[in-house]
């Protein structure tokens, strides 16, 4: 029998008993759309997660230490690393180098120092970071109000929110303070801040410097002085940015351009330990983070610069486990709406063997006129697979629908507890044909039996009984 | 008894039974519904198979029809043996050569006229524009033009059975068997239907089995009376009368 002809009479068949085979479609559809809500659960909080880690800009970042440095991220790297004399110092030349490696986007030291800034004579003690020009278009930085730095020397600040309530007096108010960063900024923008930091200046002899002690063990010549500088900064940008963040710039809660930070040459925590090796005025930076063009890159770039004699620390490592996670949560969620489908095909199953005994004496005349054990086959197979068909486009649209309805709900009450909206919700046009032809695969599965049934009856005996 | 052992020159046997027999085993009892017959049919023939009930004729009608296996012996049509045939060969053997009309017509009760009339057509996968102008033909012939679109329970028993006729010789058969065709008829459509059947018989040159109780009936238009009696064959006579107007009518043509 040809397929036009086969899915025809398929069709007129289930709609022979419209209730039952309805009702029979009705429960894959609802297996279908168990399957789908669960799974498009899975997705959406997947989506919602890597979002959440993307925007902290950590996934296409290698933080770079050197591994004379005290503060080293891998423990056993350091126990079986090279000793200590074989590694290198992280320095202005270094920083170039990585740069110039493939697939690095930049690389920029991180400045970070803890100093005085006053505002309208009032000191304020605070953790200031350098951001490169670059952080300018990560998600961090999307809902700045007021402007980004004009340019990498300009002796401007961008201050995090928490910062711009402490200079104006207020007490941060929980849960309401995605509102009210436009309201902060606007008495701030545009005034000054004078900070008072500690420049680190190269000195002839260690016995000049008055405020810093040089090494006291016979290291004389390297030494450098200190000097108390004052700058006066223009606010330029109130950043709606969390200061927990994981991104590069911790806890900081005002910000510098990368280069004019450098050119001040603030003292560094590390300066006491690295002074040994200082040559004259050239920087050594504690840390440097380097940005890949891709992800993907990650690894390739950190085992680069782990070659060159450095320790790396990235998140890629924690999100692999966090991806295994989903994938095991997917998997279970998948389970638990197959179940559904499980039932479902069951019902199949029933409704095909009923109709078997149903129209036992139409599939004896069948063959009696000429129909083989395959056309007959294929003509309960085509009944299961229509179900199927049916069911899966219902089921997805059903499940879709209950996403949508979990995904209002579920923002209505986010938005009584003062969080801000977020889907947990996807559904994938993958997802929608997998769910179909999962849904007919099921279907088909279930036809084995009954079609199976259908074509061994003998006509002999069921044309004789009335 | 002649005519069995001396065919006409004109007409090998287009169905050959030898030593047929068919047994059911209900238990620890052996049923033997068909138990050794022996029988030549020639091509263009119409035969009776008479007997009371149970006396095996259907299951004979059936084993011809390939519905069915014979136990044990053959079943040779158009020099194949059906015995030997695949699940799937016979249905094919169903669908081109035979032709089949029931007590009960069989028509299927979800589909038109039309549509049963073109299910057989659908099996042998004719073209659907094809399907139904043969359709079409097929009902006028037997007078259901008007009829084509309505469904079994809405006609009588009279045009079901010519349905059923309509539906059997769509696929142009060699062989139609008919398993008391008139069962369900009053006389007067029993005529009618048993009209048309001699009038394919006569006028296609269709070969034609009728299982039937009704000894007056078979007398009336079969050319052989055939006869059985507990799955055995008792006696097979020539229908002298009928093979006269029925020779005299293929002398016509």
């Amino acid at each position: 029998m040809k397929l036009p002809d086969l899915a025809e009479l398929a069709v007129r068949n289930l709609r022979e008993s419209v209730l039952r085979n309805s009702l029979t479609t009705m429960g894959i559809s609802v297996g279908v759309a168990s399957l789908v809500a669960m799974l498009s659960l899975g997705i959406g909080l997947q989506q919602l997660a890597s979002r959440r880690l993307m925007k902290s800009g950590l996934f296409d970042t290698v933080v770079v230490t050197s591994r004379r440095d005290l503060r080293n991220f891998n423990r056993e790297e350091e126990r079986n690393g090279p000793a200590p004399g074989e590694s290198r110092i992280l320095d202005e030349p270094t920083r170039q180098e990585i740069e110039r490696l493939p697939n690095v986007l930049e690389a920029y030291p991180d400045i970070r120092f803890i100093t005085e800034l006053r505002y309208e004579d009032k000191a304020h003690l605070t953790m200031i970071a350098a951001l490169p020009a670059s952080a300018k278009s990560t998600d961090a930085f999307e809902s700045v109000k007021g402007h980004f730095f004009s340019s990498e020397t300009a002796p401007e600040a961008v201050i995090q929110k928490s910062f711009a309530e402490e200079l104006l007096g207020r007490t941060p108010k929980p849960g309401l303070d995605e509102t009210n960063v436009a309201e902060l900024a606007a008495p701030l923008l545009g005034k000054e801040l004078t900070m008072r930091y500690a420049q680190r200046e190269a000195a002839k002899t260690a016995s000049s410097a008055p405020a810093a002690s040089t090494g006291d063990e016979g290291m004389a010549g390297a030494a450098y002085s200190v000097v108390s500088r004052e700058l006066k900064l223009t606010i330029v940008g109130v950043a709606d940015l969390d200061p927990e963040s994981m991104r590069g710039p911790t806890r900081a809660r005002v910000f510098l351009p990368l280069k004019l930070a450098e050119s001040l040459h603030v003292m560094q925590p590390t300066d006491l330990r690295e002074m040994s090796r200082s040559a004259g005025d050239q920087p050594l930076y504690s840390s440097v983070s380097v940005r890949v063009k891709n992800p993907s890159q990650v690894q390739a770039v950190e085992d680069a610069i782990k070659k060159m004699g450095f320790n790396t620390f990235s998140i890629l490592d924690a999100s692999k486990s966090i991806q295994q996670f989903f994938k095991v949560l997917d998997v279970f969620l998948g389970i638990f709406g197959s179940l559904a489908l499980a039932v479902a095909s069951i019902g199949i199953v029933n409704t095909l063997v009923m109709a078997i005994l149903e129209r036992r004496r139409e599939i004896g005349i069948m063959k009696a006129i000429g129909a083989s054990d395959g056309d007959v086959k294929k003509l309960f197979f085509a009944e299961a697979g229509a179900m199927g068909v049916l069911g899966g486009i219902v089921g997805v649209a059903l499940g879709w629908a209950i996403g949508q309805v979990i995904n209002l709900g579920t923002n209505i009450y986010l938005k009584s507890q003062s969080f801000p909206p977020e889907h947990f919700w996807a559904v994938p046009w993958w997802l929608v044909g997998v769910a179909i032809i999962f849904s007919v695969l099921v279907s088909l599965l279930s036809g084995l039996y009954p079609a199976g049934r259908a074509a061994r009856l003998d006509p002999v005996q069921a044309l004789r009984y009335e | 008894m002649g005519r069995t052992d001396n065919f006409p020159t004109d007409g090998a046997p287009a169905i050959h039974l030898e030593q047929l027999c068919r047994h059911y085993r209900m238990g620890e009892t052996v049923i033997r519904a068909v138990d050794g017959v022996t029988l030549a049919v020639r091509a263009g023939e119409f035969v009776a198979l008479l007997g009371s009930s149970g006396s095996g004729k259907s299951s004979v009608l059936n084993l011809i029809a390939g519905l069915d296996r014979p136990t044990s012996g053959s079943v040779i049509v158009n020099d194949r043996n059906l015995a030997q045939l695949s699940r799937e060969e016979l249905a094919r053997y169903r669908l081109r050569t035979v032709g089949m009309v029931f007590q009960s017509f069989n028509l299927i009760a979800s589909m038109t006229l039309a549509e049963n009339v073109e299910l057989p057509m659908r099996f042998a996968e004719v073209d659907r524009a094809k399907r139904d102008s043969l359709a079409r033909e097929a009902l006028s012939r037997v007078g259901l033009q008007a009829r084509m679109k309505h469904r079994p329970s809405e006609l009588s028993g009279g045009e079901q059975q010519r349905a059923a006729l309509a539906r059997a010789l769509i696929n142009r058969p060699q062989l139609l068997l008919a398993d008391e065709p008139t069962g369900n008829l009053d006389s007067r459509t029993g005529t009618e239907i048993m009209n048309m059947v001699r009038d394919f018989n006569q006028q296609m040159g269709m070969t034609v089995v009728m299982v039937t109780h009704e000894r007056t009936l078979a007398e009336r238009y079969a050319e052989r009376l055939i006869f059985l009696a507990d799955g055995k064959l008792i006696s097979d006579e020539a229908n002298s009368g009928v093979i006269a107007t029925a020779e005299a009518e293929r002398g016509q043509r």
